[in-house]
């Protein structure tokens, strides 16, 4: 089989091969461990039952929409208790709640964002809210 | 009818990826062995039609003339459209691709009550195909952020300008909305209009439904039932490292997201959709109207025997003037040819 303008060919196939698979020899075999948010601040320490404010695995899959649904409740409806698993009372309070409990953002909010590729200005909740001061 | 056919082929998809997660719990098969022969057979088929189009000589000129070609310097001609070299050719290659410029030149003929023929502007075909192209473009990017660890800088800074209407948690991305209006459209268009109803088969109608159907799935999956990302990734980095990791739980409806995204790619070479390396063969668009300034030789020409007038005549004269057929040379007058022919 003769290929005709071979050089033109074939060097748009290997554009196109490098470009599909550009994430394998971009990661080169390096495999990167999932991140482990770390649950050691000292308001979790002090606590008898480590729970959030839902199941762990809600909390995972839709803490933003948690606090979504928190801002519209105090913001939009004035409403500042929510009952959450348990029957356990919160303040619907970002900074107060959240982040009293969550006091690590980098080794918590920040290592799981990362690796799923928010960066660190998004989520752009810290542009207006006060991340918690760490380390000194 | 056609559409039926194809949505019925999606539905069948999306119902075997349900069972085969669902009943037959076949995890490993949807997270690892589909995604890889779905690549395989991306890569080997588009290798195997670009080659073959390359294949074939293409050893005359085919251009669009949609401008006026390059002659006598006094007239103004069209660079872009009548490209008489490599460099203009490019420009129109990138015109096409990036802009898609023939079909912005696209127009609608009616026949309104009467024998008159009307030509209309005709934009939404090209700004559908353009806004689909480009919201694809960035949801792929996008999408590397599951495959690529660290994430390289641009995806999040893409992610943050896709998300910058900042409504609602997760954050809508302006790229989804437009690509379901877009892809919507160009289901409609074909639905409705009844002349390009008509002309529509299964297969124009199947990579719209199969691209609907993944972006909806998407959707589904990012704003609605949403799926452990973490999970997601892990596997997404266990694909690409060649260690096949399928973390428990993921959810059902992100195996069907990608056993459609799978059908997608494996059906990319093989359907219309391979139009997107098709571009750069197709003769009217890569070849410079230079037919006025080059020889081009046909390859296949072989040295065929010819025999010129002269030599004809010479050969039959006696037979001719019996018959009484004019010939260019008269012998018996012994005088001049009536008519000179020389051999070249
Ligand atoms: C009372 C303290 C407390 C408060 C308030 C709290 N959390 Fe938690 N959070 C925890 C603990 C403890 C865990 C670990 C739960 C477990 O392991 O079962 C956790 C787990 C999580 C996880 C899952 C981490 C993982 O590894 O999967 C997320 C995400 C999270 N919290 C986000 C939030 C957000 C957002 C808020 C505010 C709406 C919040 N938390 C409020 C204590 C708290
Ligand atoms: C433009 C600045 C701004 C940005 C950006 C912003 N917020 Fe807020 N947020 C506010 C203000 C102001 C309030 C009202 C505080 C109050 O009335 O107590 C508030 C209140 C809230 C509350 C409930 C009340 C409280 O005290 O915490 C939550 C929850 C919240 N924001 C979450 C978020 C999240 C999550 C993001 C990121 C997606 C975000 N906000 C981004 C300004 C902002
Ligand atoms: C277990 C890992 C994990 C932890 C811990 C975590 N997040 Fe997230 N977060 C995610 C994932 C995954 C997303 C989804 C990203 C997406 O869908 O693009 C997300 C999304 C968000 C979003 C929505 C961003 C957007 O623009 O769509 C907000 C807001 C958010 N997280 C806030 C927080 C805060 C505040 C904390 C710390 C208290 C936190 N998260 C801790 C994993 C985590």
């Amino acid at each position: 089989m003769k290929i005709y303008d071979g050089r033109y060919v074939i060097s748009g196939l290997i554009v196109f091969i490098a470009l599909a698979t550009f994430p394998v020899w971009f990661n080169r075999g390096k495999v990167s461990p999932s991140p482990e948010p770390k649950l050691d601040t000292p308001a979790i320490l002090e606590m008898v039952q480590k729970k959030c404010v839902l199941a762990k695995d809600e909390m995972r899959i839709g803490h933003m929409r948690l606090l979504d649904q928190w801002r519209t409740e105090v913001v939009r409806n004035g409403r500042r208790i929510y009952t959450g698993m348990d029957g356990k009372i919160h303040e619907m309070s970002f900074q107060n709640e959240c982040l009293k409990c969550h006091s690590n953002k980098t080794t918590f909010c920040d290592t799981c964002h990362r690796y799923v590729g928010l960066s660190s200005s998004t989520p752009y909740c810290w542009t207006c809210h006060i991340a918690p001061r760490e380390n000194d | 009818m056609n559409f039926i056919i194809s949505l019925m082929a999606v539905l069948a998809l999306v119902v075997a990826a349900f069972l085969g997660i669902e009943a037959a719990g076949l995890s490993r098969v949807f997270g690892v062995a589909i995604p890889y022969a779905a690549f395989i057979l991306l890569i080997s088929g588009v290798v195997y039609r670009v080659l073959n189009w390359a294949s074939s000589p293409v050893p005359f000129r085919i251009p669009t003339t949609a401008g006026q070609q390059k002659t006598l310097p006094w007239i103004k001609r069209d660079r872009f459209d009548n490209p008489c070299n490599k460099i203009e050719v490019l420009g129109r290659f990138i015109m096409e691709v990036l802009f898609f410029r023939s079909l912005f030149r696209n127009t609608r003929a009616e026949v309104d009550k009467g024998p008159t023929l009307y030509y209309q502007w005709e934009k939404w075909l090209w700004l559908g195909g353009l806004a689909l192209h480009y919201s694809l473009l960035v949801i792929i990017l996008r999408h590397l952020r599951f495959f690529a660890e660290p994430v390289p800088s641009f995806v999040p800074v893409l992610g943050g300008m896709d998300g910058f209407l900042q409504v609602g948690l997760p954050g809508i991305y302006v790229s989804d909305a437009v690509f379901m209006i877009a892809v919507t459209y160009l289901l409609l268009r074909r639905l409705i209009i009844p002349r390009i109803r008509y002309i529509s088969i299964p297969a124009d109608y199947l990579p719209l439904s199969l691209i609907l159907a993944i972006g909806v799935t998407g959707i589904l999956l990012r704003y609605f039932t949403r799926v452990d990302l973490l999970k997601v990734k892990q596997l997404a980095i266990g694909l690409i490292n060649f260690q096949c990791v399928v973390p428990e739980g993921i959810g059902t409806l992100f195996y069907i997201h990608l056993f459609l995204v799978c059908t997608l790619i494996a059906y990319f070479p093989f359907s219309k959709l391979i139009h997107a390396g098709g571009i750069f063969f197709s003769p009217t668009m890569n070849l410079p109207n230079d037919s006025r300034m080059r020889r081009h030789v046909n390859p296949w020409d072989y040295p065929v025997e010819v025999q010129t007038y002269v030599e004809y005549e010479e050969r039959f004269r006696e037979k001719m003037i019996e018959a009484g057929l004019p010939v260019a040379k008269d012998i018996a007058a012994g005088g001049p040819a009536i008519y000179s022919l020389t051999k070249k």
